[in-house]
C-alpha cells in the first residue's frame, strides 16, 4: 500500500526562480531563505518519496479568469512550464502519475468534491519553484507529481475548512492506493503578503507564527477564520495558505514538525518553509 | 463581498467582471510575441482587447492603483509590469507612494 511520508510547505515567490538562475543562493539577501532548505534536502534524501502531490494556485498560466475551477486535479503524463510573462526562467518538464491521479479523482468525486480533471495542464512557478527548491538543478528525475490547483485568486475562494477536508479526502485515497509508493504532500505559497492596493507590502509576523504553530496539530482551529478575515490578517495573497491547509489535511496520521524556517522578506513576502512528518500509527481523522 | 479592509480591493465577482478585458490583455502577455506587439503599438493592442476608457487611461499612465480599481488583478498586472522591467516591489512602491528603497526598507522592518 502507498504511504504518506509527510508534508512540505514552502513559499513560491517568482523571484526565487530568478535568484536560482543567477546563482544568488549565498548572497546576504537570499542566504537566510535558501539555507532553510539544507534540512529539506537531508530529509528528502532519507525519506525518498516516489510521488509528490502538490497543492498550489495558478497565477494565469494554465487557467484564465474566464473559466476558473475551485479545485483542479492534474491527470497528465507530464507537466510543462511555459513563459509566464514576468521574466522568470522556464523550467524543465516534470513527470506525472496518471494512475494515481485518476485514483484520487475517483475518490474525490465519490467523496462529493466536484473537481475539474485536467489531462493537459501547464504548471506555473507555484509548482516549479518548490520542486526546484526541493530538488535543486532539476534533480527530480524519478519523482512524479500530481498537481492539485486551488483557486486562491478570484473570490469567492473555498474556505479553510473546505481545503482541509479536500486534503483529508486525498489523504484517505492515498492510504487506499494499492501500489507501494512513498508519497510526499506539498503545499505552496504564502505566508503573509499583499501585492496590490495601498496596503501593498503588508506582512503580519505574529499571524504567520500562529498559522505555523497551529497547522501542525490543531489545523481545525484555523478554520474559524473566514476568507475575509484571513485576507485581513495575512494580506490579499496570504490566502495562498489554503494550499498549506490542504497539504495538512492529507497527513492522515500523527503529525510532527521536524523543521521550520521563517524569514522576512523575500520580495514582498514573509517566506516560510516547514517539514511535517506523518507517522502512520495514529488513528485517522474523519472528514 | 465586503470591501472594508483598508487599502485592499478584494478581487470578487464585481471586480472580475469589470476587469475581464484588462486581465485578458495581460494574460496574452505570457507570449513574447504579444509583448512585442504591445510595445510596437500600444493603442492598437489595447483597442483589440476592448479596454474601457478608465482602463485605457490607467494603462497609458502606468497607474497601478487605477488599474486595480478598473478590475485588474495583480497577478495579471504583473505580466504587464514585466514588459517594462518592473517587478512587484516597483509596483508596491508606486501604489504606496514611496520610493522602491523605502518600500524595501518597510518590508525589512516588518521582520524585526
Amino acid at each position: 500500500m502507498s504511504r504518506i511520508i509527510g508534508g512540505i510547505a514552502t513559499t513560491h515567490v517568482p523571484s526565487i526562480g530568478k535568484a536560482i538562475a543567477e546563482n544568488k543562493q549565498n548572497d546576504p539577501y537570499w542566504k537566510p531563505f535558501f539555507k532553510g532548505f539544507d534540512y529539506v534536502h537531508y530529509w528528502l534524501a532519507r525519506e525518498k518519496p516516489d510521488v509528490a502531490v502538490v497543492f498550489y494556485n495558478d497565477h494565469g498560466l494554465n487557467f484564465f479568469l474566464d473559466k476558473m475551477p475551485t479545485f483542479a486535479v492534474g491527470a497528465a503524463n507530464e507537466y510543462r512550464n511555459e513563459d509566464e510573462g514576468w521574466g522568470i526562467p522556464v523550467s524543465g518538464t516534470i513527470d506525472g502519475h496518471p494512475a494515481l491521479s485518476w485514483h484520487l479523482i475517483n475518490a474525490l468525486v465519490a467523496d462529493d468534491f466536484d473537481i475539474t480533471m485536467c489531462q493537459d495542464m501547464l504548471i506555473d512557478h507555484a509548482v516549479t519553484i518548490p520542486m526546484t527548491l526541493m530538488w535543486p538543478r532539476e534533480k527530480w528525475q524519478g519523482i512524479r507529481i500530481v498537481p492539485v490547483a486551488i483557486n486562491t485568486v478570484q473570490h469567492p475562494l473555498p474556505s479553510l475548512s473546505r481545503c482541509l477536508k479536500l486534503g483529508r479526502s486525498i489523504g484517505r485515497a492515498i492510504d487506499s492506493y494499492k501500489p507501494d509508493l512513498r508519497i510526499l504532500i506539498v503545499g505552496t505559497g504564502g505566508l503573509s503578503h499583499q501585492l496590490d492596493g495601498k496596503r501593498a507590502g503588508f506582512i503580519n509576523k505574529e499571524f504567520d507564527k500562529l498559522c505555523m504553530d497551529r497547522i501542525v496539530n490543531e489545523p481545525e482551529t484555523l478554520t474559524g477564520y473566514s476568507i475575509h478575515d484571513f485576507v485581513k490578517e495575512a494580506g490579499a495573497q496570504g490566502v495562498e495558505f489554503l494550499n498549506w491547509m490542504a497539504m495538512r489535511g492529507a497527513l492522515t496520521g500523527q503529525v510532527a514538525e521536524v523543521h521550520r524556517n521563517y524569514h522576512i522578506p523575500i520580495s514582498n513576502t514573509a517566506a516560510a518553509t516547514m517539514v511535517l512528518e506523518n507517522h502512520a500509527e495514529a488513528k485517522r481523522k474523519a472528514a | 463581498m465586503k470591501q472594508d479592509i483598508p487599502g485592499t480591493i478584494m478581487f470578487d465577482g464585481e471586480q472580475a467582471q469589470k476587469g475581464l478585458a484588462l486581465n485578458r490583455m495581460c494574460y496574452s502577455f505570457n507570449s513574447a510575441e504579444n509583448r512585442a506587439a504591445f510595445l510596437k503599438d500600444e493603442d492598437a493592442y489595447c483597442a483589440k482587447y476592448g479596454l474601457s476608457n478608465e482602463q485605457r487611461t490607467a494603462v497609458k499612465s502606468r497607474n497601478v492603483l487605477r488599474m486595480i480599481e478598473g478590475g485588474g488583478n495583480v497577478y495579471y498586472l504583473a505580466k504587464l509590469a514585466g514588459i517594462f522591467g518592473l517587478n512587484v516591489q516597483d509596483i508596491g512602491a508606486q501604489q504606496t507612494n514611496t520610493t522602491v528603497d523605502q518600500f524595501k526598507a518597510k518590508l525589512v522592518a516588518a521582520g524585526r
